[in-house]
């Protein structure tokens, strides 16, 4: 069910019942690029559309929308991407602590995981990943650092998730990845978009 | 044709319509705070939609022009000086090369636009020229001594302009509810819309922090984050308000009890510390 909620005259916010038709939907307007619209912004339970409205309006939007056919597109075209990791972070042995596994097994559960990109936010090129095993749940750290390296691979609540760039946070590290995450270089520079599988690798270096 | 910085002022930074469409990537659309001022600016000088104008909050901007240039400035009551001479509000004027020309300090309205014909060129990224503060993405901002390259001459010429009219600032910004009205009390959102908020210092091109009455919640849970657009009247746990600009970041973890309509957005966009707004449902 998608139920279509005011945000304006220069957007429309679609909610659906969860993350997997919030993906769906996503995929479906960006398949469609429905006339006058210029931005999709996926999120945990919607998809806010924002409009032209020189060319379109929030009416005519919703309709188009509620025209489409949504059914799990996404998978069809989806692509996963490897990150390797070097287990190392600094809190790999308080994850294991508080999830009462040992380090091996956090990283067992953490590589052997299909994560997919939810969402983007917080900083550029920043995707938050879904789908890891239920006993990687940590909370935040207490007290949030003031600079995490780019590249720290973390932890938080059921997210986990790879620090493009260097920033403060509070997300538990457990390891590091070369893979870069955000480079303006590339044609689109975020490696993790919305609906893409990741798949995590331990390496040694 | 380049433009010489000399000095940068409190906060001069490029902006152009934006870059939407990157949201996916966690890219905000960022762009000019004031759109409305932005776009005026450059039709007084015949460029097309979207050229990069400077964005100069609070004046202290001096530059020299180091061939001869049109340009112009928008958006408050500040005025360029020309070699130490100032100018009219809005006049659009020819300087010879190696012309000295400041932005003296507004005493109504915030972010001036400072125009050339022929825009400022300087590398875009993602498509745009905005400086995106929030997200680090987009052109550094202009030091002194750096040179900011200005484009060719446009072949349009020169658009009449409306008259300018001041904001009439004791009129309410116009905001449609939503799209979480409905997870604040009735009363929250009767006190939104006839009392009146302070903008605090600790307000930026992210957004408008405001003080007064809290908007208590109907709904104590959390709410799963969710985009936001320019405009969005965003309310955090402690009930005060915060107005997103232009450059807001992609998605808010906090109910938006309403959103300002464009025109509305543009208005606040020049509401400096300590101002009074107040906001009405506009008309549909």
């Amino acid at each position: 069910m998608t139920s279509f909620l005011r945000c304006g005259r220069e957007a429309l916010l679609a909610e659906v019942d969860d993350l997997d038709a919030a993906l769906d939907l996503y995929a479906a307007l960006r398949t469609a690029a429905l006339p006058g619209v210029v931005d999709l912004v996926p999120a945990a339970r919607t998809v806010l559309i924002r409009l032209d409205p020189a060319v379109t309006s929030p009416a005519e939007v919703e309709k188009a929308t509620a025209g489409l056919h949504v059914t799990g597109q996404r998978r069809a075209g989806t692509s996963t991407v490897e990150i390797p990791v070097r287990y190392d972070g600094p809190d790999l042995a308080e994850v294991a602590e508080r999830t009462g596994l040992s380090p091996d097994e956090v990283v067992a559960l953490h590589t052997g995981s299909r994560w997919t990109v939810a969402f983007a936010g917080f900083v550029p090129g920043f995707g938050y990943l879904t789908g890891g095993d239920p006993r990687l749940d940590v909370p935040r750290r207490d007290s949030p650092r003031t600079r995490i390296p780019a590249g720290s691979v973390g932890l938080a609540g059921r997210f986990s998730g790879v620090y493009p760039s260097d920033s403060p946070g509070g997300w538990q590290l457990i390891g590091s990845t070369t893979a870069r995450m955000w480079d303006l270089d590339r044609p689109e520079p975020a490696l993790l978009v919305p609906g893409v599988e990741v798949i995590f690798k331990a390496v040694d270096r | 044709m380049t433009m010489t910085i000399l000095r940068a002022g409190p906060l001069t930074v490029l902006k152009d319509e934006g870059r939407p469409g990157h949201a996916g990537q966690g890219v905000a659309p960022s762009g000019a705070v004031d759109r409305t001022a932005y776009a005026r600016a450059n039709a007084l000088v015949g460029n097309p939609r979207g050229a990069a104008a400077l964005e100069c909050t609070l004046g202290g901007l001096r530059v020299r022009f180091d061939e001869p240039a049109v340009i112009v400035l928008t958006g408050t009551d500040a005025v360029l000086t020309v070699n130490g001479t100032r100018t009219a509000v809005e006049e659009v004027i020819s300087v010879a090369a190696g012309t000295e020309v400041a932005v003296t300090m507004p005493r109504r309205g915030l972010r001036s636009y400072l125009a050339v014909r022929g825009g400022f060129t300087a590398p875009a990224v993602l498509g745009s020229r905005s400086t995106d503060q929030l997200a680090g993405v987009g052109p550094p901002r202009p030091a002194p001594g750096d040179t900011l390259p200005i484009g060719p001459a446009p072949s349009t010429s020169a658009t009449a302009s409306d008259v300018v009219t001041v904001a009439d600032e004791d009129r309410p910004l116009e905001v449609d509810l939503g799209p979480r009205d409905d997870w604040f009390t009735a009363e929250a959102i009767e006190t939104f819309l006839s009392a009146e908020f302070t903008v605090s210092p600790a307000s930026n091109s992210v957004g408008l922090r405001l003080d007064g009455p809290v908007l208590a919640r109907a709904r104590t849970e959390e709410l799963p984050s969710e985009g936001v657009v320019r405009g969005s009247v965003q309310v955090p746990p402690d009930g005060h308000p915060i107005v997103f600009q232009a450059d807001h970041p992609v998605t808010g973890g906090y109910p938006v009890i309403a959103v300002l309509t464009p025109a509305a957005a543009d208005r606040a966009a020049q509401a400096r510390p300590g101002a009074r707004l107040r906001f009405a449902v506009a008309p549909a």
